[in-house]
């Protein structure tokens, strides 16, 4: 049975969705130019982390989100170059679906594992593509190579524009997959998710299996961090191994437990605190500033163990318990 | 000759080792639909091992399980699950971190054709069959809180409850008062049999107080050593002297 009532928190999610999508566009166009490129960069980055907070709602933690994101990237540079594709939502989704056919194959091998052999399972792949790219001269080996300029709707941005345009593009394709990953979460098959995370054994004995739910989990992340990638790189307009390096995978980890497993937004609230932090220690501290972000999150460990979306997932939830919408 | 097809859940020839301990040995049990049986034996008697390997937690050595005459022995109990046996546990198997009603959602969600990717998991429908259940479970009031705070007693019924969200053809229910006080294990077992009522399927329950299964059983199996001791009506199995001897430990009282 389905009620028109059970519309109404996908109305509401599309609604604020679209909302923080046109309040983004806006307030980008009066940002400098700095700004744009961090919060694209936190955008693209973002949706890697939201792969891994997906696969944290399952129960396990990715170490190895690199690899999507550099076969996400790799693909939109080389599509690029190789195929003239050059229209940026394409070159995203496309770096999207590679990275979920690249995850696939391996999807329900790695589900059986949890805890830190799936860390470890994981953060291999990642490792065995990344000396894959470093001895491929034909990708550009240890030093990558370039892209150009992506358009939109066939339309190329002149030079003030461009840093705007991208940042259009990234938040608005991040705020799609972001909508569509808050529907998701409070979906039911996000609460079978987030109940195998609690009990697996139980999942199991009402009739759900707990290793197709991980795997399809690790495909959808799959995509998710693809895309982020290929937003990376047209971003950034090099791409270079380290996009599957260990520390890159850490940094989308360090933001998934920043941010907690209950908050969409979160994950880019993170993200954007992750380049800000990176941005001013780099500046200031050139030298130590792995040392402020590690104190960082010391900090937000010790106070908030349940991430930042904690400060506001638990009023949500007591407000849907006692029937107000928040 | 009678078929397994007339049983709701049929054993032939059950057999399981762990090592040189027999916790299952050559088992053959016959339960009719409907039909309300207690398990009982001491500690280490084989009847949760029977109950998991029904429920597909361990694959038997040898023998045959079948429900309703179709083979599951061997089957993953997800497998199972879906062809109509739900159980639940000794300690109640819940998601601790989900309030009650989120629990519920959970059940629901796991039916065939309830997972969605883009549906409310607490939709009208969902809404509507978990209050239906936790008000025949008497946990109405209770559907907001947490499961972390929730006292054994009331956790004992939401896990009976989670195990009925699937309307299973066999219920089996592993020491369903265990850890309930004395004053609480009559209401409880009350609560619990008036909600199955309304269902007509077949129930086994794990029990270790003799006054419950008198009450609430109508057939008794006793285990002993991995093997059925005693099997029959609850006054003629729990006067039988083995039973006496090595389950209820009443003969040795007599004999003193």
């Amino acid at each position: 049975m389905h009620t028109s009532t059970d519309s109404l928190p996908l109305l509401r999610t599309l609604a604020v969705g679209l909302l923080c999508i046109a309040l983004m566009l806006l307030a980008g166009a009066a940002m400098p130019a700095w700004l744009t490129f961090l919060l694209t960069m936190a955008a693209a980055n973002g949706l890697v982390s939201l792969g891994i907070v997906l696969l944290m709602r399952g129960g396990v933690v990715s170490f190895g989100q690199g690899m999507v994101f550099a076969v996400g990237g790799y693909t939109a540079a080389l599509a690029f170059g190789k195929l003239g594709i050059t229209d940026a939502a394409t070159l995203a989704v496309g770096g999207g679906l590679a990275a979920a056919l690249v995850a696939s194959p391996f999807a329900y091998l790695i589900a059986r594992y949890r805890g830190i052999f799936f860390a470890m399972l994981s953060l291999a792949l990642s490792m065995v593509l990344y000396g894959v790219l470093v001895k491929s001269p034909e990708l550009g080996g240890s030093d990558g190579f370039n892209m150009g300029r992506t358009t939109i709707f066939g339309l190329q941005a002149d030079d003030a524009w461009r840093g705007y345009v991208g940042y259009a593009v990234t938040v608005t394709l991040t705020g799609f997959v972001a909508i569509i990953a808050r529907i998701l979460f409070d979906s039911s098959r996000g609460l079978v998710a987030l109940a195998a995370r609690d009990n697996e054994i139980r999942v199991e004995y009402l009739g759900r299996s707990v290793r197709t739910l991980i795997a399809s989990n690790f495909v959808l992340a799959a995509f998710i961090g693809g895309m982020g990638g290929a937003l990376a790189v047209m971003a950034l307009g090099h791409i270079e191994p380290n996009f599957s390096y260990w520390t890159t995978s850490g940094e989308f980890v360090f933001v998934a437990i920043l941010a907690g497993h209950h908050s969409v937004l979160a994950v880019f609230i993170a993200s954007t605190v992750l380049e800000i932090v990176r941005s001013f220690s780099s500046l200031y501290f050139p030298n130590t500033w792995q040392l402020a972000l590690g104190l960082f999150l010391l900090v937000v460990i010790r106070f908030l163990p349940r991430g930042i979306g904690s400060l506001w997932e638990a009023r949500r939830k007591q407000g849907e318990r006692q029937g107000e919408p928040q | 000759m009678s078929t397994v097809k007339q049983f709701a859940l049929s054993a032939r020839g059950v057999e399981k080792r762990f090592g040189a301990v027999v916790a299952a040995a050559a088992i053959t049990l016959d339960i009719p639909q409907g039909q309300r049986v207690s398990l009982i034996g001491s500690n280490g008697a084989g009847k949760t091992t029977f109950v998991n390997m029904i429920t597909g937690y361990i694959k038997p050595d040898a023998g045959e399980i079948s429900l309703h005459g179709k083979r599951i022995t061997g089957l993953a109990p997800r497998q199972i699950a879906g062809m109509g046996i739900a159980r639940s546990f000794q300690i109640p198997q819940l998601y601790k971190e989900l309030s009650v009603m989120d629990n519920m959602a959970v059940a629901i969600a796991c039916q065939p054709g309830n997972l969605s990717f883009w549906r409310p998991a607490k939709n009208a429908a969902t809404i509507a069959r978990s209050a239906e259940l936790l008000e025949r479970f008497g946990l109405t009031s209770q559907s907001d809180r947490l499961v972390s705070e929730l006292p054994g007693g009331v956790r004992k019924l939401l896990d009976i409850a989670l195990a009925l969200t699937r309307q299973p053809k066999v219920l089996l229910l592993d020491e369903p008062t265990s850890g309930v006080s004395t004053e609480e294990k009559f209401p409880m077992m009350d609560i619990v049999m008036r909600a199955l009522e309304q269902e007509a399927m077949t129930v086994l329950f794990v029990e270790h107080d003799m006054d419950i299964v008198q009450r609430y059983a109508d057939r008794v199996v006793a285990f002993y050593s991995g093997r059925v001791i005693a099997d029959g009506t609850p006054d003629a199995v729990l006067d039988n002297i083995d039973v006496q001897r090595h389950v209820t430990g009443t003969a040795r009282q007599e004999e003193k």
